[in-house]
């Protein structure tokens, strides 16, 4: 059988796998959903938020850019699963024992406000649409590649199967439909990356493999280390040292920290957290979230040294002076029908050739690295297929707790506590779906105009969660003195600093996107941290000068801080 | 109040701080401190065909994180009992 029929084989029979699962866990009230930790194990609620967690970004285009950028890929990793500790130490258990539904819940009624609220919202839903534009794009990579399409006929597709999955499924089943999809997409990132580990290196796990000898066919060692060999081929090309690379220490930290700060912030993450049984449920959940997180995010960068030495050798062949396009490998021929590889033959030779600077004749997208690998290491039809399966679970799970969230922000919070507190039910639950249809819209549009990579759009989304829900809540646990004043102030310029400092580079003046402009060589990614601060000043500066805090909120603070008497979760 | 007196509750929430901002220091130790502003000095070691360095900050820091957590939950759940706050 042929790639593409596995495929829709494989792709068929997962989505049968998650519809099934959703219509049968569909019976329970939308109460149950709404407390769905209500009667999950910690073990399966980690493992349902890790699917909700690994985005498509994470996926298929997080391993490409550390492909392509080496140690500069490492703030990705740190700060994707750094922020799960300050989240299970920080914010988890807390949140649990208060006993809410969402994140403007928690801070409407810690800041015994209104407007505090109105602001939450309109930063989770600012944060959450952010998020979702990274998505679709991935969708369209998977769908153009496997329905040999361009891509942007691959983003209409996934709209379309993303958009029926969330109304069809409903989100009523959503954690056990996650569960499953977090075997689905592991199984596929894993069986290729264990392929190419024991190819390449002999070992089984590709943690191992990463810093080990590299094996010739014969599977005797050369002597070479992985590593060596990418630092050699780096600077035999002209790139940066693939251990080093190329970005400044600072925004290399400050980077780090908005994602770490981000994560500890982000609206999806967090509601997880407040529906599990007990606050003891809250704490642990986030330790096998990270488990199960961790188990991928360890592969990714051993992956992405494999592909890399792979990807400059099929293509430069033994010499290193190309190859001749006729006899290129079939997968560059597959993936420049997509339009995300394109071969420019400026010396005329008729080779392929792969190099930094104006010699390089190959313009290869990153976001095709992950799916591609299994095609570039020649592995059987069946992981390829398997890949693409799980790049979609990646961004289906991703995607239907994020028009969750979107959908109760404007629904519930917005609509309903706030600007119409006398709409039916009816009416709160259609402009739930007008809300999802408009996530999708939007994701849709940026999928074809993407302003960056998957993952680059996504870390925008991190900076904003930041600094502007991640100060108001830790504050709102740790401190019984912040007010409300202090805690909107922090928020709002907070959210603002941090949007127009990326407005400014990314949108209004890209030309000036460079290090000798930005405040300290700090980038737009890692500009986060900065507002973070912003938040913290601005909102200990108010807080001094304006109205103590009423005792009831004190008291409030007070009994949050230890796990006894936490009730059942809650409601609406 | 579930404590027995004043003085409980804000022991608790002492050694609570206590424990978190301990395990937040290693946490900031193993990312910020060996993967990004010593990575220079830690690439000059050899770990296991690594750079070490570039190990913490690819690697290790994750595994670290995963231990933290766990970490945090036994003795959490130990100073709960401690203080006899623990959910019934």
């Amino acid at each position: 059988m042929d790639v593409q029929t596995l495929t829709y084989l494989i792709v068929g029979a997962t989505f049968a796998l998650y519809i099934g699962i959703a219509i049968w866990s569909r019976a329970g009230s939308t109460k149950e959903f709404y407390v769905a930790g209500g009667g999950v194990h910690p073990v399966m609620n980690g493992m349902a938020t890790a699917a909700d967690w690994m985005s498509a970004a994470s996926f298929i285009s997080l391993a490409g850019i550390v492909s392509f950028v080496g140690y500069d890929g490492s703030v990705y990793l740190m700060g994707w699963t750094g922020g799960y500790v300050l989240l299970a130490l920080c914010m988890a258990p807390y949140l649990r024992k208060f006993g809410k539904f969402t994140v403007p819940d928690f801070i409407g009624d810690r800041y015994y406000s209104q407007t505090a609220r109105t602001v939450a919202v309109i930063c989770a839903i600012f944060i959450c649409f952010t998020y979702i534009a990274g998505q679709m794009r991935g969708v369209g990579v998977v769908f153009s590649r496997f329905l040999e399409v361009e891509v942007e006929t691959g983003v209409y597709i996934g709209m379309a199967v993303v958009f029926f999955y969330a109304v069809l499924g409903g989100m009523k089943g959503i954690t056990y439909t996650q569960v499953a999809q977090y075997c689905v997409l592991i199984f596929a990132f894993m069986v290729p990356a264990i392929f190419i580990s024991v190819m390449m290196t002999g070992h089984i796990l590709p943690q191992i493999g990463f810093g080990a000898e590299l094996i010739d066919a014969a599977g005797n060692g050369t002597g070479v280390y992985l590593l060596d060999k990418l630092d050699g081929l780096s600077a035999e090309l002209g790139f940066s040292q693939y251990t080093e690379g190329s970005k400044d220490m600072i925004d290399v930290f400050f980077i780090t920290g908005a994602l770490m700060f981000g994560t500890a912030g982000l609206p999806h993450v967090i509601v997880r957290f407040f529906t599990v049984p007990k606050v003891k449920d809250a704490r642990v959940s986030a330790g096998w979230a990270l488990v199960f997180i961790a188990i991928m995010y360890t592969t990714v960068p051993a992956l992405s040294a494999f592909s890399r030495v792979n990807m400059i050798e099929t293509i430069n062949g033994p010499d290193s002076t190309g190859v001749p396009y006729e006899t290129a490998p079939t997968w560059i021929k597959n993936w420049e029908k997509t339009g995300l590889i394109k071969w420019e033959d400026k010396n005329n030779d008729g080779n392929i050739f792969y190099t930094s600077g104006e010699k390089n004749e190959m313009n290869i997208d990153r976001d095709i690295m992950v799916l591609a690998t299994p095609e570039i290491a020649s592995l059987p039809a069946w992981v390829i297929a398997l890949v693409a399966a799980g790049g979609l679970a990646a961004a289906l799970s991703t995607s239907a707790g994020l028009l969750l969230v979107i959908s109760t922000s404007v629904s519930h919070d917005l609509l309903k506590k706030n600007l119409m507190p006398d709409i039916s039910d009816q009416k709160e639950l259609m402009y739930a779906r007008i809300a999802a249809a408009l996530g999708v819209v939007m994701a849709g549009y940026f999928g074809i105009n993407p302003p960056g990579f998957v993952a680059a759009v996504v870390a925008i989304a991190f900076g904003l969660a930041a600094a502007s829900l991640f100060p108001a809540i830790i504050m709102g646990i740790f401190s019984k003195t912040m007010n409300k004043e202090g805690a909107i102030a922090g928020m709002v310029i907070g959210l603002l600093s941090t949007a127009s400092y990326i407005a400014y580079f990314k949108f209004i003046n890209p030309a000036a996107n460079s290090s000798d402009n930005w405040f300290l060589g700090i980038s737009p990614e890692g500009f986060g941290m900065v507002g973070m601060f912003i938040n913290f000043g601005v909102a200990f500066a108010v807080s001094k000068v304006t109205t103590k805090i009423p005792d009831e909120i004190v008291a409030m603070v007070e009994s949050i801080r230890f796990p006894k008497g936490a009730g059942e979760a809650h409601d609406h | 109040m579930s404590f027995e007196n004043n003085d409980k509750a804000a022991g608790y929430w002492r050694e609570n701080l206590r424990l978190v901002l301990s395990l937040l220091a290693i946490w900031a130790a193993v990312s910020f401190g060996c993967g990004i502003l010593l990575v220079d000095v830690l690439n000059e070691i050899t770990f296991m065909g690594f750079k070490l360095g570039f190990w913490f900050a690819q690697q290790g820091a994750m595994y670290v994180f995963v231990a933290l957590i766990f970490v945090y939950v036994a003795k959490a759940n130990a100073l709960d009992k401690k203080y006899n706050v623990q959910e019934d």
